[in-house]
């Protein structure tokens, strides 16, 4: 049973939790599947010109229409449904040509009009795959199925204010009608590991299409986990009740909820014998301070929303011919070009991997590089070792990186110039971290590649050169020969801090060479 | 019109325009209760206002200076919008809805706000939560709804004109009532925006005024594409003010079969069909068709109608606006209960309660509406719950398909549609309590407009031997109130039902 | 399909209405007699036909993403039953 592997190789699970786990890893599977929320990176709202801008001050970004006045009338952003629809085609969803929405309703103070308006028989898209992997082996790649991915509308924000032990609750509709996605996936995942999987895969899907910026902290993606138990048992399978997780703030939150979740089924089942379908489904909160979930109370009459197609709105019909529109624009997807930069590029997984994961514009940076130098592999070094620290150092995006500092061709032209000799790589370092080091504020007052090389006094060493500088180290120093004779290699090591200091464009591992070749050759020797 | 042209030509002031009107209220309204709310500074300075822009010789809108008189249910910024209901008494809408827009760019005088069964629910204007409204032509009868107040302040000529609403017959059958023309435009024809809604894939706003020439200048007025209402038609807007005047040559008139089986009254049956053969003598040709599916007209809307109103009507929680319950009352009654389920030893009964957040609303809710609100809203709640959506939502969306396929059929045939406005005329105060069934059969000719999304005016047609008035309605394909009110206007040209008046009330 | 009084009462919850002993007495007897009347449309045969949930069938209606100012807060407040002059306040929204 490969599913349940992730027990004990999570690297998160606290060793106390590790240990019964460990003695149950074999009676069950862990059956997972996500609803995903997503804010749409449209500026105004869903159906009013609001702004969706995070962090007014309260009820600032509200009109008649969001707080549920009497008379007002939605109207959707052609925006909304635009980025919406990309999304869904970007998840190989199908694209049905017609859809409608639908009032959810229920009575809740964030939520003015009692129906928040969503989708519910015929939705915007339905059936879609996104495909995960993990470079590191924790689990197969595999494809995530998606039930479907529908627009609907944000409620607001109730505040309580324990602190003052009051008994009133502040409500916020500035967050009221911004567009959301829903997001739903098939329950296809196995493990907590798994599910962090398909949240890192699609934010960075989402991140790439630019239809959201995928910010947890401010809520703009928000994610519920429903979790149950397959069990293999004497008298056959069965299953445990689902149970859906709420308030999951983090993707780490998702994973400890998730892991949490099944240990606390497993002693639920083994306690009450309670399988799927004699419970119904129930709610829970992971309280990520305390490390568990907790139940919500819920009525048996809060599940009848009484779903029926808003009479306000009109429904969409989207041809097939838009949909291909749609599907030509998209550009290429974290997954395909993870897979151009292993195959085209021959770059490892994982580097393709750290290289995808952070964003769309530092991949068309090394790309650049990989092209203009013809050397992929040294692009992709530079970028996710050197450019990379520098960037995380300096808090700059790529983009400022390479307009006010080393642009692609600098770039290229270093990982040219080193292969070439022209610049030591004993040097190369130096000289990019100088070029990374200047932040240039017009073109003009940059300093061109030649200028820097120059100022630096990097110049190209021969070799009859090093081997006379080689021959008087080795000369002044008779007592490191003698170590090195008598087995000492590292000793050289001294002679090549030495020959530095002489010149700074010399090779240390070619002084290194160059020194115990003379001594084997007998140069220095006492005799 | 004619009070228009001689506005127009300096002949007399909208001061004084206005202040006619507002003594006719001051003289009238005591017995008959049309308006809820009018505010006389403000009639009296816009009509000062346009009267100096006249002087001033600058551009005015099209109705300059007349007087209007708007149903409580369409959002004004200057006006309260209480929809006849406790659950709005103190609301003051930030907003204009887009006809109250178009009315004061029309430089209109907004005189005051007309009284209607609460949120348009009903047939009688008796379920406004302030006061009965009563028919000037017999005060102990009830001028229909719900735009009971726009009807019987055009009949008792306190207002030329009005703004009523129809998501059942709630314009057609009160003008049909109180003696006056009122027309329900194609769905989509008039914005919908900033009215209450009531059931919003039925609800239409529409003119009632005393011919049909007055209201087509209304319509044309109100009526046209507003981007901010998504079941707005984007379609282009005759010119129906002058239009009206063109009568129709050959025009094929309909004339249902279902129609004329029992139970229609046999004054109103005598006098519709006395005004199909007045359209025979100009010329029209008259033929009889089948609406097979019209006698489900009223159970479909009966579906239909409640399940939208539950789901508009659950905004009113006392959170964010409107009537609240008292906080401190409320959780004493819920420490009640406990006490009491507590010392009888009932726990599941205590775990049952309702959280205080859940009585708020119950209580808020219960408090602010009243009994035939809360009929519709229960009936809709049920109709779309769990296990009953398909059984009666779903089928009633189907049925009005058939229903709307019927009509279609009937317009390849005619022009225009014309039979009975109501089964009788206007009925006594107070008859039809009691009895929700009964008062829902009489929207049985007017609810299939709605339903199809059809156009319908109602116009006077003849009078009871005891004064009552009779309307007739006249139905057409969707977008053809060109056609309906060019043969409304003839009918009328050819009558004088709609030039007699009531009494007056008071001295 | 019979209305029973239980039945009525969870629709009231559902509703968010508080009625009376006397009021559900009466509700269950008219809606029991409106919910027979409606039944006649299940003798319609509506095998094929598609459901028409809007009187007018448009499709494709959008604004454009943009924009526009708010309610300044006073005015978005000014109608609410209970706020603090950031919010609007109701009694604690502790586990509904």
């Amino acid at each position: 049973m490969i599913e349940i592997v992730w027990f004990l190789n999570s690297q998160s699970a606290k060793v106390e939790v590790r240990k019964w786990h460990k003695s149950m890893a074999e009676d069950f599977t862990t059956v997972i599947g996500l609803e995903v929320h997503v804010q749409l990176a449209t500026q105004s709202k869903l159906f009013c010109r609001c702004s969706t801008q995070f962090g007014a001050e309260p009820n600032t970004q509200t009109c008649p229409l969001c707080i549920g006045m009497p008379g007002t009338l939605p109207v959707m952003n052609r925006e909304a449904y635009d980025l919406a629809l990309k999304t869904a085609v970007a998840l190989d969803c199908e694209i049905p040509e017609f859809t409608k929405w639908d009032r959810k309703q229920y009575y809740y103070p964030d939520l003015p009009k009692g129906y928040q308006i969503s989708q519910y028989d015929l939705p915007m898209s339905s059936g879609g795959t996104l495909a995960i992997s993990d470079s590191q082996d924790q689990f197969e790649p595999k494809q995530i199925r998606i039930t479907r991915a529908h627009l609907e509308e944000d409620a607001g924000k109730s505040i309580h204010d324990e602190a003052n032990g009051k008994a009133d609750s502040e409500i916020d509709l500035n967050r009221t009608g911004t567009p959301l996605l829903e997001i739903v996936s098939e329950p296809d995942l196995r493990s907590p590991a798994e599910a962090k999987a398909y949240l890192q895969e699609l934010k960075l899907l989402l991140t790439y299409l630019g239809v959201s910026d995928c910010n947890m902290q401010e809520g703009s993606l928000r994610v519920d986990a429903n979790v149950n138990l397959h069990l293999e048992t004497d008298s056959g399978s069965a299953a445990t009740p689902i149970v859906e997780i709420k308030n999951l703030n983090s993707f780490r939150a998702v994973e400890r909820a998730i892991e949490y979740e099944a240990g606390r089924q497993y002693r639920v089942w083994q306690e009450t014998g309670q399988k799927l379908g004699e419970a119904p489904k129930q709610t829970r909160g992971w309280d990520d301070a305390a490390g568990v979930t907790r139940g919500q109370r819920s009525k048996e009459e809060s599940s009848d929303y009484r779903y029926f197609p808003d009479p306000d709105l009109v429904p969409v019909i989207t041809l097939p011919e838009q949909v291909a529109q749609v599907k030509a624009s998209l550009g290429e997807l974290p997954a395909a070009l993870r897979q151009r930069l292993t195959t085209d590029f021959g770059l490892s997984e994982y580097d393709a991997e750290v290289l995808v994961n952070q964003g769309r514009a530092l991949v068309d940076y090394t790309l650049r590089v990989a092209d203009l130098s013809g050397d992929a592999k040294s692009a992709c070094n530079w970028v996710t070792q050197e450019v990379l620290r520098v960037l995380k150092e300096q808090g700059r995006s790529i983009e400022q990186f390479q307009e006010q500092s080393v642009s692609s061709n600098d770039l290229a032209e270093l990982i040219c110039k080193v292969k070439s000799g022209e610049v030591p790589s004993a040097r190369a370092r130096e000289l990019f971290d100088v070029m990374a080091r200047e932040i240039y504020v017009s073109f003009e007052d940059k300093l061109s590649f030649e200028e820097v090389v120059k100022s630096l006094g990097i110049e190209q060493v021969d070799e009859s050169e090093l081997i006379d500088l080689c021959k008087e180290l080795l000369g002044a120093n008779p007592r490191i020969v003698a170590d090195v004779q008598n087995g000492k290699q590292q000793a050289v090591g001294a002679l090549i801090g030495q020959a530095k200091q002489r010149n700074p464009n010399v090779d240390p591992g070619q002084i290194r060479k160059l020194c115990l070749e003379l001594i084997e050759q007998g140069f220095g020797s006492a005799e | 019109m004619e009070l228009l042209s001689l506005l127009s030509a300096g002949e007399i002031t909208s001061v004084e325009v206005t202040q006619g009107y507002l003594d006719q209220i001051s003289a009238e309204d005591g017995a008959v209760g049309a308006f809820l709310h009018a505010d006389v500074d403000l009639a009296l300075s816009k009509a000062a206002e346009v009267d100096r822009r006249r002087q001033a010789n600058e551009p005015l809108g099209r109705l300059a200076g007349l007087p209007v008189a708007v149903k409580d249910v369409l959002c004004d910024t200057q006006m309260p919008a209480t929809c006849a209901s406790r659950m709005l008494e103190n609301f003051r809408p930030p907003y204009d809805s887009t006809v109250v827009a178009k009315l004061k760019e029309a430089d209109a005088v907004l005189i005051g706000r007309t009284n209607m069964d609460e949120f348009a629910m009903g047939g009688s204007t008796e379920n406004s939560a302030y006061q009965l409204t009563r028919n000037p032509w017999d005060l102990e009868r009830a001028p229909g709804g719900s735009s009971g107040g726009a009807a019987a302040c055009v009949a008792a000529r306190m207002a030329p004109l009005s703004i009523g609403t129809d998501t059942g017959g709630s314009i057609r059958q009160p003008a049909g009532l109180c003696g006056v023309v009122g027309l329900k435009p194609t769905y989509g024809r008039v914005s919908r925006y900033g009215l209450v809604a009531f059931a919003s894939s039925l609800d239409q706003v529409g003119p009632l005024a005393l011919n049909v020439a007055d209201a087509a200048l209304l319509l044309e007025t109100i009526a046209g594409h507003d981007p901010l209402d998504s079941t707005s038609l984007d379609e282009p807007l005759p010119a129906y003010s002058t239009l009206v005047e063109r009568p129709l040559e050959g025009l094929r008139l309909g004339i249902v079969r279902e129609h004329f089986a029992e139970g229609l009254n046999p004054e109103v049956e005598e006098a519709v069909r006395a005004a199909v053969a007045v359209y025979e003598s100009l010329g029209a040709t008259v033929k009889e068709i089948s609406l097979p599916h019209s006698k489900y007209a009223v159970a479909t809307y009966y579906v239909i109608a409640p399940s939208e109103a539950s789901s508009n009507l659950a905004r009113y929680d006392g959170i964010h606006y409107g009537h609240r319950t008292d906080i401190s009352a409320m959780q004493a009654e819920l420490a009640t209960e406990q006490k009491a389920f507590l010392a009888a030893g009932d726990q599941i009964a205590v775990d049952n309660m309702d959280s205080p957040l859940v009585r708020m609303y119950r209580r808020t809710r219960a408090e602010g509406f009243g009994s035939e609100v809360k009929r519709r809203i229960m009936l809709g709640t049920y109709a779309l719950s769990a296990g009953y959506y398909d059984a009666y939502y779903l089928k009633a969306l189907k049925v009005r398909r058939l229903i709307r396929q019927d009509f279609d059929a009937a317009f390849e045939e005619v022009d225009l549609i014309a039979g009975p406005v109501t089964a009788e005329p206007a009925f006594k105060l107070g008859q039809m309590s009691g009895d929700p069934l009964a008062m829902y059969l009489v929207d049985l000719y007017t609810v299939s407009a709605n339903l199809a999304g059809l156009p319908g005016i109602s116009l006077p047609c003849g009078f009871t031997t005891s004064g009552l008035p009779i309307g007739l309605q006249l139905q057409a394909a969707p977008l053809a109130e060109e056609t309906l009110i060019r043969g409304a206007r003839m009918f009328e040209q050819a009558t004088d039902w709609h030039q007699r008046r009531p009494e007056k009330k008071q001295s | 399909m019979a209305l029973s009084r239980d039945d009525v009462e969870k629709v009231a919850l559902l509703a968010r209405l508080q009625l009376s002993e006397a009021e559900l007495d009466t509700l269950t007897d008219e809606l029991a007699q409106i919910v027979t009347y409606v039944d006649q449309l299940a003798e319609v045969d509506t095998g094929d036909v598609e459901p028409m949930a809007h009187a007018v069938e448009l499709s494709n209606v959008f604004a454009a993403d943009g924009v526009r100012p708010s309610l300044p807060r006073e005015q978005a407040l000014a109608n609410a039953p209970a706020h603090n002059e950031r919010g609007y306040l109701v009694p604690a929204v502790l586990g509904d």
